[in-house]
């Protein structure tokens, strides 16, 4: 566990970077710092592995102020995930990889063997091992930058905007593998972004800091958008802070019909306005019209029990017929979520 | 062949090897001698106080002024001015052009330490490397490049700007130069010539395989780059 114990960051000119910060940051849980610029996230984070020294205060790693550890000793036992991945651009990727076991004075060639596993373990090809970083995309090169930080196995995880210099779906596919990691391994991680999407994603509990640096409110993602505690930390979420709590309720329960579904070629003959089209794996093809007979209009899919309402509610707007369909792991229809059952869901949501 | 002028084979073939300090052989001795050893001198020199300058910021104004003032002092008044405290003698040519070097290395090792990204020291010193070491085996190497052009710059400069010590009479090669002034005899003018540029193609060319082998990252880069 990472406590910060009323920590201050006051620099020569005056200025406050981090003010009386308190947090408390669990054993074996991602703790994300989240924030406008000016914040003092960065500071903050950057107080625990001492490449900034705390004013006032201390912070303490399991217990013990990190004050009271030789900076190098201190670092080379926390992993550190920088912005634009910081390789070293004259090492090769595996070098890169082993930079903490050399500085812990491993033997070369088992520091290697470490490398080549953990370059598997975050989903790199292994003949990447011998090229340079600038041979890598952006989103190759974070993989690695995880890797190294993850190289002498710490207990604890700095991660400073780790996936904000790369595109829209590297990012979230880089948040993905963060999080199936973190399944495995279990580390304390702190992360900071300034991005509140991907702190509500990632974190099992957010800080929200304000500028001057003084916390505004932690909590876990789910009562951060259900109970902001102040205007700032309402406004920092954002509008659409209802529609983004959906991704905490589960479809679990949704009400799902089985009667609006017809094999390829068996349409018509029906009440119903829109019937779904499977075809003979009971894969959805679109929906028919009875309005419009031999078309068929685009659908949206959802897993129930696997993904959010949000999700749910993504598939039915994707869709003329404004239902969602409710497919298995396989892809295969399992039912049909309606607007009455969505309608009803959304109301139960609303009220929890 | 009677008494006409020798040929510039049979010239070389005559004055290569005559035993005299000023056969083209010892020229060229002399003359590898007064321009390696100055950019040998340079590099170590300004090595510490590139470092220096990158430490304390504000050594480096009054340092690259002070450079950039000796380069801009010509080499001929330079060597007279040095006769009277070291002679007739090679260290005279030796002691301008190692101050001329360091004029060009001192800012290599300064861009060079600056080439960093900041990224790239920030990771360094997150992953817990002492100071001294993280210089060596991280700011150093990534250095490498922008040191070694500005050798390549210093290395040719030296081997060519050793021929003016031969109006002290310590000029290498550039003792066959003088030579025509009273006699107007071409052949030692154009092997003073072609050796000279030899020479400084040799250097440049060692250079650039050092930088192959010392640097695989940028050549890859330049490969693929575009």
């Amino acid at each position: 566990m990472i406590t910060f114990d009323a920590v201050t960051k006051r620099y020569p000119d005056g200025t406050v970077a981090v003010d009386r910060l308190s947090l408390e940051a669990p054993t074996g849980e991602i703790t994300v710092l989240v924030g406008p610029s000016g914040c003092g996230k960065t500071t903050s984070l950057r107080m625990i592995n001492r490449m900034i020294d705390a004013s006032e205060g201390r912070i303490l790693l399991d217990g013990e102020p990190v004050q009271g550890i030789d900076p190098p000793t201190l670092r080379r036992g926390i992993g550190y995930v920088i912005q634009q991945a910081g390789l070293f651009p004259h090492r090769k990727i595996v070098d890169n990889i082993a930079t903490v076991p050399y500085l812990l004075g491993w033997d070369k060639k088992k520091a290697r063997v470490r490398a080549m596993e953990l370059l598997e373990r975050v989903g790199l090809d292994p003949a990447l091992a011998g090229r340079y970083p600038f041979q890598l995309s952006g989103g190759q090169q974070q993989r690695v930058g995880v890797a190294r930080a993850l190289a002498a196995d710490p207990p604890v995880l700095l991660m400073d905007e780790p996936f904000s210099a790369v595109d829209p779906i590297v990012r979230t596919s880089l948040q993905d593998e963060l999080l199936r990691l973190q399944a495995e391994l279990n580390k304390t991680i702190v992360f900071v972004t300034h991005d509140i999407d991907e702190a509500i994603k990632l974190g099992d509990r957010v800080a929200v800091l304000r500028v001057g640096g003084t916390l505004a409110q932690v909590a876990d993602p789910k009562t951060l958008l259900s109970e902001p505690a102040d205007d700032f930390v309402r406004e920092f979420l954002g509008h659409d802070r209802g529609i983004r709590r959906l991704q905490f309720v589960s479809t679990e329960g949704l009400r799902l019909r089985t009667d609006l579904t017809v094999e390829e070629g068996a349409e018509r003959g029906t009440s119903e306005s829109w019937q779904l089209v499977v075809d003979a794996e009971g894969r959805p093809l679109g929906w028919a019209s009875g309005a419009r007979p031999g078309e068929l209009e685009p659908y949206g899919t959802f897993v129930p029990g696997r993904d959010s309402m949000r999700s749910a509610l993504d598939a039915a707007l994707l869709s003329p017929s404004g239902c969602a369909v409710a497919v298995d792991e396989q892809g295969k229809v399992v039912g049909v979520a309606t607007r009455e059952a969505l309608d009803q869901a959304l109301a139960e949501a609303a009220d929890g | 062949m009677g008494d006409g002028p020798p040929s510039i084979w049979e010239w070389i073939a005559r004055n290569w090897d005559t035993g005299r300090v000023d056969s083209i052989r010892n020229l060229l001795t002399d003359h590898l001698t007064m321009s390696l050893v100055p950019i040998m001198l340079a590099l170590v020199v300004a090595l510490p106080l590139g470092l220096a300058c990158v430490r304390w910021r504000w050594l480096y104004q009054p340092t690259s002024g002070f450079m950039n003032v000796v380069y801009a002092l010509p080499s001929l008044p330079v060597f007279m001015l040095l006769i009277s405290v070291t002679g007739l003698s090679q260290t005279t040519v030796i002691i301008p052009l190692t101050f001329y070097g360091m004029a060009v290395l001192i800012p290599a090792v300064v861009d060079g330490l600056g080439s960093v990204p900041d990224h790239v020291r920030q990771s360094a010193v997150a992953m817990g490397f002492t100071p001294l070491r993280r210089l060596l085996q991280v700011e150093l190497p990534i250095a490498v490049p922008v040191v070694l052009a500005g050798l390549r710059v210093v290395a040719v400069s030296s081997i060519s700007l050793v021929s003016v010590g031969a109006l002290i009479g310590q000029g290498g090669l550039g003792g066959l130069f003088t030579r025509a002034y009273q006699n107007p005899f071409m052949p030692p003018v154009i092997v003073g010539i072609v050796l000279i540029v030899a020479l400084a193609l040799v250097a440049d060319g060692l250079l650039v395989l050092a930088q192959r082998l010392l640097t695989p990252w940028v050549r890859v880069r330049k490969g693929q780059g575009s």
